[in-house]
């Protein structure tokens, strides 16, 4: 990448795979996914960092890729939900029927899975302050904190 | 989608970053030193803020370091509200910047960026005032260390290309009791109706607040009157809000009627939590 130019080239790290963009410096990291590598797991919702439909993994947390730009991601690694394959937190959403819609999904499990991977043994206080960051239009919240509840160390004894 | 072009610079020294600000000053690129970023993100796609250039200060040792030295804690301006929150070392700031929006932003929302915005609550700030904290700037002539009281007059004074690297916090107070108390309108992330902290120190407590008005402030003779511990707690309250230091806000959020019953009660309650009453 360049300093000072308004298209620079972009080394990213995407599902671990190394993928090379261009892009303009104000161009957001969710904006990039999509429109330029395809991975269109990533939702477009609020594009104000409330809704959290655009959350990625980026070194094993969770970051909503809407207040994000392309750019503070050069050279860290970036998973979206593409790059999640039969993860314990994807089959618990199927098991305990966590979804509705689906719009907030691919947001709410990468949230989780960033959870799980970081607080195996997070409270019920925990859970919630991570679980705020994501907004479900048809309200699927309590299936949702089954869910991760029941991947959860310390969840599973409470369900 | 942002609507405009800017260039982007990362500079791993604070001497790079305020020579880059003036140099692209000088260029009229309007810079702005970039720390999380969100506000530059969220208000720039609505063109409430302009820029020709952002400055991306997190690369910069100074401004992310997070240590204890001769019982002093130094915090970076890059530290995110979830490392401040997570590290436990000052669980005053932690708190309080644990109400700030919601816990995935606050992985990229940072210290300086919360005291710097253009948003009127700046929370962050409160422990900082309580706790007589200095903070450096680094500007074009060097760097200064100031205490926060002297430099916070309803935001950061900072003059055109300074830069807020570091606050510096006496660990005597990092003990002390406190409490945070945040009231929202109804949900749970949301801007501040009232947001209060406070300490007690050895003498007296001591009080911040957010959202009750147009900036955050620290009132010394608020804390004057509510440490008249003759007078009933509930005589004290009433007296402190006719010496804040503006009107009220009125906003959709709150009318001003709503804020100053919401104000009296959480202050009670405030006080009666960290031992005053």
């Amino acid at each position: 990448m360049r300093d000072g130019a308004h298209v620079v080239k972009i080394e990213l790290y995407v599902n671990r795979e190394g993928r090379s963009v261009v892009a303009r410096p104000a161009d957001t990291l969710l904006h990039i996914l999509r429109e330029e590598l395809g991975l269109t797991g990533a939702k477009p919702g609020c594009n104000n960092g409330d809704c959290g439909a655009c959350t990625v993994v980026m070194d094993g947390w969770p970051m909503k890729s809407c207040i994000m730009l392309a750019v503070e991601a050069a050279g860290r690694q970036v998973t979206t939900i593409e790059g999640l394959r039969d993860t314990p937190i994807q089959r618990a959403f199927a098991e305990k029927w966590a979804f509705q819609c689906g719009y907030c999904t691919p947001g709410f499990i990468m949230n989780c899975h960033a959870l799980i991977q970081n607080r195996p043994d997070a409270t019920d206080e925990i859970i919630t302050d991570w679980l705020q960051s994501n907004i479900c239009r048809c309200t699927g919240y309590k299936e949702i904190s089954e869910a991760v509840k029941s991947v959860l160390v310390t969840g599973k004894d409470t369900l | 989608m942002i609507p405009f072009n800017f260039e982007y610079y990362e500079p791993s020294t604070i001497q790079e970053a305020v020579h880059l600000f003036k140099v692209l000053d000088d260029q009229g690129k309007h810079p702005l030193y970039y720390s999380g970023g969100t506000e530059i993100i969220t208000l720039g796609r609505i063109n409430e803020i302009y820029t020709g250039a952002v400055i991306d200060i997190k690369n910069i040792p100074e401004c992310s370091t997070l240590a204890i030295h001769n019982e002093k804690l130094i915090l970076g301006c890059a530290l995110t509200l979830s490392e401040l929150h997570d590290s436990g070392l000052f669980p005053l700031l932690g708190e309080t910047g644990a109400g700030v929006a919601d816990r995935t932003s606050r992985n990229k929302i940072t210290l300086g960026g919360n005291i710097c915005s253009q948003i009127i609550y700046r929370e962050a700030v409160l422990p900082l005032l309580l706790t007589d904290s200095e903070v450096r700037i680094a500007g074009p002539g060097g760097m200064q260390q100031v205490p926060i009281n002297q430099i916070f007059n309803q935001k950061l004074q900072l003059r055109k290309g300074e830069l807020f690297v570091q606050s510096i916090t006496d660990t005597s107070y990092i003990h002390m009791p406190y409490t945070a108390v945040k009231k929202r309108k109804v949900s749970a992330i949301d801007y501040p109706l009232v947001t209060i902290a406070a300490i007690r120190t050895n003498s007296m407590i001591r009080l911040a607040f957010s959202g009750v008005c147009s900036f955050p402030f620290r009132s010394q003779m608020i804390e004057e009157i509510i440490n008249r511990h003759q007078i009933p707690l509930q005589s004290r309250v009433e007296e402190a809000v006719n010496h804040l230091p503006a009107p009220i806000l009125d906003d959709i959020k709150g009318s001003a009627a709503y804020r100053e019953f919401v104000f009296k009660n959480t202050l009670f309650d405030t006080i009666r939590l960290v031992g005053g009453g």
